[in-house]
């Protein structure tokens, strides 16, 4: 046996033993590279996702929404960082990953292509938004790379609480006017699709989706997720006192499952290559921060050097 | 580490972070971040790692500094220990109706 199989053979069985691989551990350069893939993409997400909620803490329509809007966006801002400096123990650093992003190189959720039209779209992004967040989120603490199941474990944590407060907006505006009614169904109806592609295309047209189980870094294939979702929502929904905008969203006796349609494939491949309503002033605003930061960076460097020879 | 690329080398250092939860209890590793000084890796702890009141003091530690045991030593780092099993209490057989032992 080479060297190399060696290492592999101890790589596999750990995997097999169902143990967490570390960051200094030897491991193929394709999982590597898929980790890296996975968390960037997962760290871009919440920076960008930052972003359009971001957009109404100005116009919060009272201090209390606007303390809690903050500190779910300074959350997103804290949980971006558990995962950049995740990603980091991969060999890539912040600074790469921040240029790969502004770049187009790397990805981030599709739904935070969207826009947000009104405050109750606040609610309805902690509610459904960050629900399938949870759903996808749960089962990656539970993922072989060790690093990025303890940060998925913190942000498990705190994501609760983003949920709960955008159900309980939308629930504040049900109690309320008409109009206010009509804005929560009218936000649900533009979300409940964008949210149902959070999971990712079907599993049929999901290549990665099987190394990614074998190697124990996704637990669950995307349809299951969704389909988890799905069940979750439906008596949220209810609850709520919403309609979820899908004619075929039944509940089937014989899977004990919901069946529903499926969202429309074709918008998601065009708004994952940049096409959505807000890939171009996502990236650009995200670019504009980072470079009007840099004279921050520079000065914070100068001080701690002049600091050093001090 | 791993290699870092030419680009990155005037990188603010790397800090690993451990938080004390509460009086009695050891700080614990919980993640790393990036800053320029002490100072500021400490108040990034703060803002990054104890937003809901998870410690009760702060210790922010320069990679660099740190000292690790290479996993490619594994076995024989550690492989003293295999052997002796009479290190643990379970190995000694004690009859059932001896109390507290």
């Amino acid at each position: 046996m080479t060297a190399t199989e060696s290492l592999e053979k101890q790589f596999d069985e750990t995997i097999a033993r169902n143990d967490r691989i570390e960051p200094r551990d030897w491991m193929p350069e394709k999982y590597r590279k898929t980790l890296i893939r996975q968390v960037a993409q997962h760290a871009h997400s919440e920076i960008i996702g930052m972003q359009p909620e971001g957009n109404w803490i100005t116009r919060a329509p009272s201090l209390r929404r606007k303390a809690i809007l903050l500190a779910k966006v300074q959350d997103e801002a804290g949980h971006g960082l558990y995962l950049y400096s995740a990603c980091e123990t991969l060999g890539v650093s912040r600074r790469e990953l921040t240029e790969l992003l502004i770049e187009g190189q790397q990805k981030y959720s599709s739904i935070f292509n969207y826009p947000t039209l009104s405050y109750a779209d606040v609610g309805t992004i902690g509610w459904l938004v960050d629900g399938a967040a949870i759903c996808n989120q749960v089962p990656l603490c539970r993922t072989s790379y060790g690093p990025y199941g303890r940060s998925m474990i913190r942000i498990c944590k705190e994501e609760s609480f983003h949920q709960r407060q955008g159900f309980e907006l939308l629930a504040t505006m049900m109690r309320g006017t008409d109009e206010q009614r009509a804005m929560v169904q009218e936000s649900v109806d533009r979300f409940w699709w964008p949210a149902l592609m959070m999971f990712g295309p079907p599993d049929a047209d999901s290549p990665n989706t099987e190394q990614s189980m074998a190697w124990g870094i996704k637990r669950d294939t995307n349809d299951e997720l969704r389909q988890k979702f799905v069940d979750m929502t439906v008596p949220q929904a209810e609850a709520l006192g919403v309609t979820l905008p899908d004619p075929s969203l039944v509940w089937n006796e014989e899977r004990g499952h919901h069946d529903f349609g499926q969202p429309d494939w074709d918008e998601f491949m065009r708004v994952v290559k940049g096409g959505g309503p807000c890939n171009a002033q996502r990236i650009a605003h995200r670019r504009h921060a980072h470079e009007d930061g840099a004279w921050v960076r520079e000065a914070a460097t100068a001080f701690a050097a002049k600091g050093a020879s001090a | 580490m791993s290699e870092v690329p030419e680009m990155v080398q005037d990188d603010w250092p790397l800090y690993e972070i451990f938080v004390r939860g509460k009086r009695g209890l050891n700080h614990v590793h919980v993640g790393s971040l990036h800053a320029a000084d002490d100072e500021m890796a400490l108040r990034h702890a703060r803002d990054v790692y104890t937003r809901r009141n998870e410690g009760v003091s702060i210790w922010a530690v320069r990679s660099d500094a740190i000292a690790a045991s290479s996993p490619d030593e594994k076995d024989p780092l550690f492989a003293p220990a295999n052997d002796k099993v009479y290190r643990h209490p379970t190995f000694y057989s004690i009859p059932d109706d001896v109390p507290h032992m």
